[in-house]
């Protein structure tokens, strides 16, 4: 894990003590609504339905089990006793008290947290890949590349006031888990075949009202040059970006307007005045990436006998391990993934008590450490397969161990109108219906790997673009209705998935989803063919007629 | 036409409802209903200068019907504002007992 040096430690010490004073000043009247918003944007704070919602920075969602503990310490104490992991692998809480904010943000920099660049038109923070370090197809661990990206960014005072929010995600393996392509700046670490480090670079990737597949603008970028060219990038996009209409702000409307060779151009024309300032010198990059240099893990057996007796032995074990285990880079390991989509439960949330029992899960079995993934869930990157019968054990106890990571019911879904001041319709409800129509059982897996996203509104924060079942909710005339997509996928072969037709009501929805899976499984050529790879071998049409010609498919 | 005015409390967030000037209750029971456009313009202008005396932020008008003499919003979003989230009925409005906590 990253550890503050004495700069971070000032800095986020410096930053809590300017929002402690603007807070006083917002109470006592010296500042006013308007004057007082953009601080607290800068610091997290929104102002939701019901309350004031803390969006707390966990970058690239990597957390220790002491830091958990203490967002389990401030949900308990100042917030309702529970929080919410969120699609940029954050944390959000729901109910703070603007009064209590800063003392949040006291206890936050106690273990080295803060809520900064997590929301305003700056560089926000940084995600990764959640199996960073772990991954058995890793080329390179993205976290230290991420982090070089966080420390020059927090604060840069050419690129913190853009045209709009600016999202980096990185990744070092091949199998794209951190959704690049569907960021404004993605990199996928790589080595050239001379075996030199260096990172692809994708721009223009975004969702929202104007879904975007990034363009990749270089195949190959030395890791040394990866900070002058993000400047170049977003000094082009700072100056060439539009600022006269919100929704076409963004670096996509840019890239894609002005096309992918004339884009690089220009940034390869900014990349070319660099000095050697921004150039990362080697001894910095191997500073950084000691900090996340992998536990010292202990020489084991690539087979576990505890373990392969018990998932013999037990088949709901059996079926956690299916869908939940990962391969690890080291013999002997596992990636455990927690999953937070208990079966008709509200996707992303923990409450206090199940984050201090992975705390302690991360502490006694796992190295210490825990990630967030942009799907919502938890993850313990380094357990041995002899100690995940134990986890396991300690899951099922709180209520962590639903088998489905992957599966159907692990579904991405934005908080919705059920708490968002911009969403159009309720997003949580419906995840939850779907999560219990189709569960975590023998449906579930028979299904197979199947992405489901859901967001209240054209915003996309629930990734519904990229979902392989896509659902946006909206409202007519008064009234909840929700659209379909299908064939998205944010992985390495990234696409945004494509309407079906008129939506359909909230009533309606779920049946419409049933009709789609029941399509496919009648599809696919054998139980092998994912849902994604026999959409992209039909295509919508068949989906179609059996969505739109059934009896009860009624429009809307 | 009725209509209530809302707004959330500067200190913690939470939804009030306007009830007369300088008084806002945390329940939509409790809120003031207007009827005529006028009495809408009267009531955001007090609750302007309540937004200036830092005891409220965001404060604007909905519309409501009277059901079995309950003050109801006719939209989906003010309905969860009053009552609180419909995926967490412990929380929000729905999950207090009226009266309990009263005025701002």
């Amino acid at each position: 894990m990253y550890r503050y040096d004495e700069f971070d430690a000032a800095f986020v010490k410096e930053r809590v003590s300017q929002f402690r004073d603007q807070v006083e000043r917002r109470l006592q009247g010296d500042l006013t609504e308007d004057q007082f918003r953009i601080h607290r944007l800068m610091n997290g704070v929104y102002l939701q339905l019901h309350a004031y919602m803390l969006r707390i920075a966990i970058p690239y969602g990597a957390l220790s089990s002491r830091q958990m503990r203490k967002l389990a310490h401030i949900g308990r104490v100042f917030d309702r006793g529970y929080g919410h992991f969120t699609t940029r692998q954050n944390l959000q809480f729901n109910w703070p008290a603007l009064k209590d904010i800063p003392a949040i943000l006291d206890e936050l920099a106690q273990v080295e947290m803060h809520a900064l660049q997590t929301s305003g038109n700056c560089i926000r923070n940084v995600t990764a890949d959640h199996f960073a370090g772990a991954a058995a197809d890793e080329h390179d661990d993205p976290r230290p590349y991420a982090e070089i990206l966080r420390q020059w960014s927090s604060i840069h005072p050419e690129f913190t006031y853009l045209p709009r929010k600016f999202k980096i995600a990185v990744t070092g393996a091949e199998k794209d888990r951190a959704a690049i392509q569907v960021h404004d700046i993605g990199y996928q670490l790589k080595r050239n075949e001379q075996g030199e480090l260096g990172m692809a670079v994708y721009v223009g990737g975004g969702q929202g009202r104007t879904p975007m597949v990034a363009l990749k603008i270089r195949d190959f970028l030395p890791v040394k040059d990866m900070l002058s060219y993000t400047e170049a990038i977003v000094r082009v996009y700072n100056l060439e970006g539009r600022r006269d209409n919100k929704y076409k702000a963004r670096i996509k409307i840019l890239v894609h307007e002005t096309g992918a060779e004339a884009i690089r151009q220009k940034v390869e024309d900014e990349f070319a005045k660099r000095d050697d300032v921004l150039t990362l010198p080697h001894d910095e990059i191997e500073r950084i990436k000691a900090y996340f240099k992998p536990p010292v893990l202990a020489q084991r057996e690539a087979r576990s006998q505890t373990f392969d007796a018990r998932r013999q032995s037990d088949p709901a074990f059996a079926a956690f391990v299916k869908s939940n285990l990962f391969a690890h880079k080291i013999d002997g390991y596992g990636i455990v993934t927690i999953s937070l989509k208990p079966i008709g439960g509200i996707p992303g949330d923990a409450t206090s008590d199940q984050m201090d029992v992975v705390a302690d899960l991360a502490e006694r079995y796992g190295h210490d450490e825990i990630r967030v993934s942009h799907e919502q869930n938890l993850v313990l990157p380094y357990v041995a397969l002899d100690d995940v019968p134990a986890v396991y054990d300690h899951l099922v106890k709180a209520q962590l161990a639903t088998a489905n990571a992957g599966l159907i019911s692990d579904i991405i879904c934005c908080p919705g109108l059920d708490f968002c001041s911009l969403a159009t319709a309720r997003s949580i409800p419906i995840a939850q219906r779907l999560s219990e129509h189709f569960g975590a059982g023998e449906k579930a897996r028979d299904i197979g790997g199947l992405k489901i996203k859901i967001s209240g509104c054209i915003n996309a924060c629930g990734h519904h673009h990229v979902g392989h079942i896509g659902i946006l909710g909206l409202e007519r005339k008064g009234i909840e209705t929700y659209q379909l997509t299908l064939g998205g996928s944010g992985d390495e072969i990234c696409t945004v998935g494509s309407i079906t037709g008129p939506g359909f009501s909230s009533d309606q929805i779920i049946d419409a989803v049933d009709c789609v899976v029941n399509t496919y499984l009648n599809l696919r050529t054998s139980a092998e063919e994912s849902f994604i790879d026999t959409y992209r071998r039909v295509g919508m049409a068949p989906f179609k007629k059996v969505l739109y010609e059934r009896d009860t498919g009624a429009d809307i | 036409m009725s209509q209530v005015i809302s707004a959330n409390r500067l200190t913690d967030g939470i939804v009030v409802f306007y009830q007369g000037p300088s008084k806002w209750a945390e329940f939509i029971d409790q809120a003031l209903v207007l009827t005529r456009p006028e009495d809408v313009e009267a009531a955001l202008l007090h609750a302007a200068k309540d937004v200036k005396a830092n005891v409220i932020v965001d404060p604007y008008a909905f519309d409501v019907t009277i059901q079995h003499e309950r003050i109801t919003p006719t939209h989906l979003r003010e309905k969860i504002r009053a009552q609180g989230p419909t995926v967490h009925l412990d929380h929000g409005k729905q999950a207090q007992s009226h009266g309990m906590t009263g005025n701002v």
